[in-house]
């Protein structure tokens, strides 16, 4: 039996969803290969030949590959299929957008999202934003699944397998790039920050959220989230939205900001080790979540927090 | 240009889901359903392009119970022109669903198929992919905006980190995100001429597909539960908490 992961990367360097999706690899068992496929593929292969138990790297580099076209990835994916019987994507994004495509051309279902390995051919996923877990069984030849980082832990570093290179398949014919707008910040990414400082409807406007969620999450070094009603309002970008719709997370300590805790975003942050949450409305549903709540209007309870941590020495 | 435009009918989005106790499954009896949220992001974003000129006819098409009728309904105030249900009590999965579309795709002709990134029931965010490449046709998906012009549509995707903007060539697959558009409410005047739209029933079984489950379900269980903690009084207090909790 081999498993295919399929790396996560920006064409620069190797993330750590790689190391996650490995894990649960492993725990489907038999030989875990990994394919790094992009533009500039040679430092991140290097990268995932050192992560332990992984049998060898594949790489395939064309510009097509780069910039991430389903139809490109579906069709390298697709022509490697034959020596595997799982083949297991990180739930990006990126990786939404073309295993389901690899899946079709298969001609077999996909599993989206897993969060446990029950053993080869049973996994577990969430549905209905999580507030219900499904888990399946695949009578299909091979099982294409999409698996969840934040529900395993990054396998570690201390392998060296070998690297082989892989022809890349032609460009697609009716699908071409035309630009990319990838917001440079200087915060950890959010969907693998050990601290995530979210901001709600409450903050009233973009200029608000920026004046009051950032400069504490950058006290924390903390990347920043946002609700779905804080994005739908406009106060925060979209790729900044925690919940069934946006990113899920997991960090070490999440603080939720002027957040009334509404289903979809619990979908996105409920797995996180500490949770935090600011509120003036005593009911809002998330202080049942909450490990630590604090009952004030976040314009008052904010400023404090930052000197509470100044004088806490951060 | 005719555009299609998968609809599927849904828990409602306010309501919480609540597992059966037997573990077969959520509870569905007598709970609000409605058209799924991105869906009607989709319609929305087909009768724009009708209204701009882009677009000459919106057909939505839905596979799922009588009752999803209703969901039909709800399209054809918006604005559709008329509707295709592909009647079945099967609760069929993405791969099936996206067999079952080709086949109405096979008959209608259209040059977009415009729909909804996810369910939010099933959360698997794979139906437009899988059409796609059943179809053979290029796919942008989680799309933000979308332009049509000289036999191709210009998408701009979500994607991590920021936007990507791509072109694809007609007939083309659009999965709708959030932010595409905000849907329309139908009109009451509307709602009443779109009982007069045309809606047209379709036996499953009358399409010749194969939509046999892949997967079989062994259950379906409740999260694990999280309990709700302390409420601090000061935010020094939490701050001395959160240090005790070793996050700081």
């Amino acid at each position: 039996m081999a498993v295919l992961v399929i790396a996560d990367h920006d064409n620069a360097t190797l993330k750590d969803n790689t190391h996650k999706v490995v894990t649960a690899a492993q725990a489907i068992g038999g030989d875990v290969d990994v394919l790094v496929a992009g533009s500039n593929t040679a430092a991140i292969a290097a990268e995932a030949a050192k992560i332990a138990g992984v049998r060898k790297v594949l790489t395939a580099e064309s510009a097509e590959l780069g910039q991430g076209l389903a139809e490109a990835m579906a069709d390298l994916v697709v022509g490697l299929a034959g020596g595997y019987d799982h083949i297991l994507t990180p739930a990006t994004s990126q990786g939404k957008n073309f295993s389901p495509r690899i899946a079709a051309k298969l001609d077999v279902a996909q599993i989206s999202d897993v969060t446990e390995v029950v053993s080869a051919d049973t996994f577990t996923h969430p549905i209905y934003a999580g507030n219900a877990m499904e888990t399946v069984q695949s009578g299909d030849a091979k099982k294409v699944l999409t698996v969840r980082p934040t529900a395993f832990k990054a396998a570690a570093d201390g392998g060296s397998a070998s690297v082989e290179s892989v022809a890349a398949p032609a460009a697609p014919a009716k699908t071409k790039f035309v630009d990319q707008k990838i917001v440079k910040s200087a915060r950890p990414e959010l969907g693998g920050a050990k601290i995530v400082v979210s901001g709600g409807r409450a903050m009233g406007s973009a200029e608000e959220f920026q004046k009051v969620i950032e400069p504490l999450a950058d006290k924390l070094g903390a990347a920043v989230g946002a609700s779905r009603a804080a994005v739908d309002a406009g106060y925060a970008p979209n790729d900044y939205q925690v919940g069934q719709t946006g990113k899920v997370v997991a960090p070490e300590l999440y603080v939720a900001i002027g957040i009334s805790g509404a289903i979809q975003h619990l979908a996105g942050m409920k797995d996180s080790k500490v949770i935090v949450a600011i509120n003036k409305d005593a009911d809002a549903p998330i202080f049942q979540v909450a490990d630590f709540g604090l009952v004030a209007d976040y314009k008052a309870a904010v400023p404090e927090l930052m000197s509470a941590l100044t004088a806490a020495g951060k | 240009m005719k555009v299609l435009v998968p609809v599927k009918r849904v828990i409602d989005y306010n309501v919480k889901a609540r597992v059966k106790a037997d573990q077969t499954g959520v509870d569905l009896a007598n709970v609000k359903m409605s058209m799924n949220p991105f869906c009607e992001i989709a319609v929305e974003e087909a009768v724009r392009l009708k209204e701009k000129g882009a677009a000459t006819e919106v057909v939505a098409v839905s596979v799922g119970p009588t009752q999803a009728q209703e969901t039909l309904r709800t399209a054809l105030a918006m604005g559709a022109d008329r509707a295709i249900l592909v009647q079945t009590d099967q609760d069929l999965e993405p791969l099936a669903v996206a067999k079952v579309l080709k086949a109405v795709i096979a008959e209608e002709n259209p040059e977009l198929v415009l729909m909804g990134k996810q369910a939010i029931d099933g959360d698997n965010n794979a139906v437009g992919q899988m059409l796609s490449a059943l179809l053979d046709w290029p796919q942008a998906t989680f799309a933000s905006e979308v332009a049509i012009g000289g036999g191709k549509a210009t998408v701009t995707r979500e994607v991590d980190g920021g936007l990507q903007t791509i072109d694809v060539s007609l007939p083309a697959v659009v999965t709708a995100d959030l932010r595409l558009n905000e849907p329309r409410y139908a009109s009451l005047p509307n709602i009443m001429k779109a009982k007069k739209k045309p809606l047209d029933v379709k036996e499953l079984g009358s399409l010749g597909v194969d939509t046999a489950p892949r997967l079989k379900v062994v259950k379906v269980t409740e999260p694990a539960k999280r309990q709700a903690g302390i409420k601090v009084e000061t935010a020094a207090d939490l701050v001395s908490n959160l240090k005790t909790a070793g996050v700081l």
